[in-house]
């Protein structure tokens, strides 16, 4: 289940983007220990292909629902890495305005990607949703969303699976398959060797692939895009790889068994792509200057976004603010 | 001017929408070729097709999700509830996900969800709860309860225009007790303006769905005592004013509902009472509710269980006598 590589352009766009998560990454790394970032802070290390090359897979106008550690998603899909660093500081600037952190945001119009939410899983119904309406209004987008190995053993991915392929809605669902739920390892959410299986309990396809091969993401997910606006209805897909960091900052992962990092580090799926891809050295020092400008001013533009006012925090509960904004007994004159 | 049921009259409510509102489609179980389990949408399949009747598979939190993904593309979908019972099913994505929406990224969810709510009609535990405290404690959704056919239509038809998610509840003991003449292609009633149903000046009485009509039965036993009558018809966002009004006017107030008495809306409205007309108490804010229970299902124990006439008058002469 193999397509062509894209043309060396968007190849190099694609290496451009993961070395673009990864710088955004690290900076945020820097800003949590300096106790700048708002809430917790979840790497993507090391599983940056998955996001990128499925983004890459998907057309203008399609939507697509990221999970917490699919920032390259959001940047491929034509959010910022001013968005991506103001969200994760909570600014008034961010996509947010502070009222959510971290990679919980979207954009429907501009780009097509949903904000997830804290309980895993919730994008599937919702991405199944949008299918749907689209649908309805005559529209052949295809809805995309992320699931951990862990976020694939709750009901929101059965319920909305099943219901994306009884409607045979153009809906992909990705098994980001990382090894560890938090702490807990795959082997205690599923006695399947393959998250992909299942599928059949939808009736529908589901293909397993390497995850740090951003080009095999690509192509199988590029396929399942094709394949469900086609009238094929939803697609599974499970990509293999680890999280090479904690669940959060705070947590050391010292639950990993001793080897396992090494074993994948050789395994990096962006320094495999730059061995395939063979950069030369004026398109390497472009990437880099493009980096360095692009990472500095996002980390700029946050750090000097002030906070957003507090008053913003009764504003925005329903379209029609007055209806929680009164002058409770204690606060007005005698 | 036809005359409906209000069953008829919730319906009636959905089916101008639709034929006013493309956007506007039906999800739920069962409710295509039969007609939904109380048959609320009968007839609706043959005229807007299996598209805009969407026939769902049991899974609650999935179509509720479905529903907030359709909202998201300029769908309004009204998402009916086999039982409201069984929003539980489907709290996180109503509670969690569209509750917050707009708050967190600014796209609103107009997502109305309804179906059949209460007891009194010997249906259990899990098929006559009372749920809308569950959703008034939760900010972002409005939660509304009309008690007579006019109001259900009006009602109805408010929630679906509406740009934010809506909770319609419908005592299923209304259905088909209840009749009214409503006008075709009556206009929506706003969200959030309770009724003054009668006026008195003795003591103020406040209930919503189908105590309204026990609360009327008990005032015709009651011809020597004058009592302000008002329907809230909408738990959130409370009328504050229009309570607030009433109490200084008659200085007493006690609340009638079905719902169980920890939490339940009567306890916000003592509150509110309480802060914002304390001078103007000549007494205590009086609860007529449900006990702290499940809703059993022998008749003889829903029978204490539910606020009766009897309880509501002896309540009223009480508190009229303080």
């Amino acid at each position: 289940m193999k397509g062509d590589a894209p043309p060396r352009a968007v190849q190099l766009e694609m290496y451009y983007y993961l070395r673009l998560t990864r710088a955004l990454d690290e900076r945020a790394q820097v800003l949590y220990k300096q106790g700048k970032v708002v809430g917790g802070l979840f790497s993507s290390l090391g599983q940056e292909a998955i996001s990128i090359g499925s983004a890459f897979a998907l057309e203008k106008g399609d939507y697509v629902g990221p999970m917490i550690r699919n920032s390259g998603t959001v940047l491929a899909r034509g959010h910022t890495a001013r968005d991506v660093m103001s969200n994760y500081l909570a600014k008034a600037t961010s996509p947010t305005g502070g009222k959510d952190n971290s990679q919980h945001f979207g954009d429907i119009e501009r780009t097509g990607v949903i904000s997830c939410i804290s309980m895993l899983g919730t994008l599937v119904p919702v991405m199944t949703g949008m299918a749907l309406g689209a649908r309805m209004k005559g529209e052949k987008r295809v809805a995309m969303t992320y699931v951990g190995d862990g976020a694939s053993s709750t009901g929101d991915f059965y319920e909305g699976l099943n219901f994306a392929a009884v409607q045979r809605l153009p809906v992909v669902v990705i098994i980001e398959n990382n090894g560890y739920a938090y702490s807990t390892p795959t082997s205690k959410q599923s006695l399947l060797r393959n998250l992909a299986d299942k599928s059949k309990a939808f009736g529908i396809p589901g293909y397993a692939g390497d995850g740090n091969d951003v080009l095999e993401v690509h192509s199988i997910t590029k396929r399942c895009v094709e394949d469900a606006r086609e009238g094929k209805g939803p697609q599974l897909i499970e990509f293999k790889t680890l999280r090479m960091r904690g669940h959060a900052t705070h947590d050391d992962a010292s639950y990993y068994p001793p080897g396992l990092l090494d074993e994948w580090m050789k395994k990096d799926p962006i320094a495999r792509f730059e061995k395939k891809l063979k950069p030369t050295k004026e398109e390497k020092a472009a990437v880099e200057e493009r980096l360095k400008t692009t990472v500095d001013d996002a980390v700029d533009f946050a750090e000097k976004s002030p906070p957003p006012p507090g008053e913003n925090a009764l504003q925005g509960v329903f379209e029609d603010d007055s209806i929680i904004q009164f002058t409770p007994w204690w606060k007005r004159d005698a | 001017m036809p005359e409906l049921t209000f069953l008829q009259a919730i319906s009636r409510g959905m089916w101008e929408e639709m034929e006013a509102d493309k956007s506007v489609f039906l999800m739920g179980e069962d409710i295509g070729r039969y007609g939904g389990a109380f048959k609320v949408t009968e007839g609706f399949l043959d005229r807007f097709g299996p598209e805009r009747v969407l026939e769902t598979p049991l899974a609650e939190e999935g179509f509720v999700g479905a529903a907030i993904g359709a909202a998201y593309v300029g769908m309004r979908p009204v998402v009916e509830f086999q039982f409201i019972d069984f929003i539980a099913c489907a709290f996180d994505m109503i509670a969690n996900f569209a509750c917050t929406s707009r708050y967190r990224w600014g796209q609103g969810v107009p997502v109305t969800f309804r179906g059949p709510w209460g007891g009194a009609t010997k249906a259990g535990p899990f098929h006559s709860r009372n749920i809308e405290m569950w959703f008034a404690h939760t900010p972002g959704i409005k939660v509304v309860a009309p008690s007579t056919p006019s109001d259900a239509k009006g009602l109805i038809k408010a929630c679906i225009r509406d740009n934010d998610p809506c909770l319609f509840l419908e005592h299923k003991a209304l259905y088909r007790r209840i009749k009214e003449e409503v006008p075709d292609n009556s206009p929506p009633i706003p969200i959030g303006k309770a009724k003054v149903v009668r006026e008195g000046g003795d003591l103020t009485m406040i209930s919503y769905g189908y105590m309204m009509h026990r609360c009327l039965e008990a005032l015709g036993q009651m011809k020597d005592v004058s009592v302000e009558l008002i329907d809230l018809r909408t738990i959130y966002p409370l009328d504050r004013a229009a309570i607030v009004e009433s109490v200084k006017k008659t200085s007493k107030v006690m609340v009638v509902h079905e719902d169980t008495r920890t939490g339940g809306v009567a306890g916000e409205i003592a509150a509110i009472v309480n802060e914002e007309a304390f001078e103007y108490l000549d007494g205590p804010v009086v609860r007529v509710t449900a006990p702290d229970a499940p809703v059993p299902s022998a008749p003889s124990m829903e029978e204490v269980f539910l606020p009766s006439v009897a309880d509501i008058v002896q309540a009223t002469r009480k508190l009229a006598n303080y």
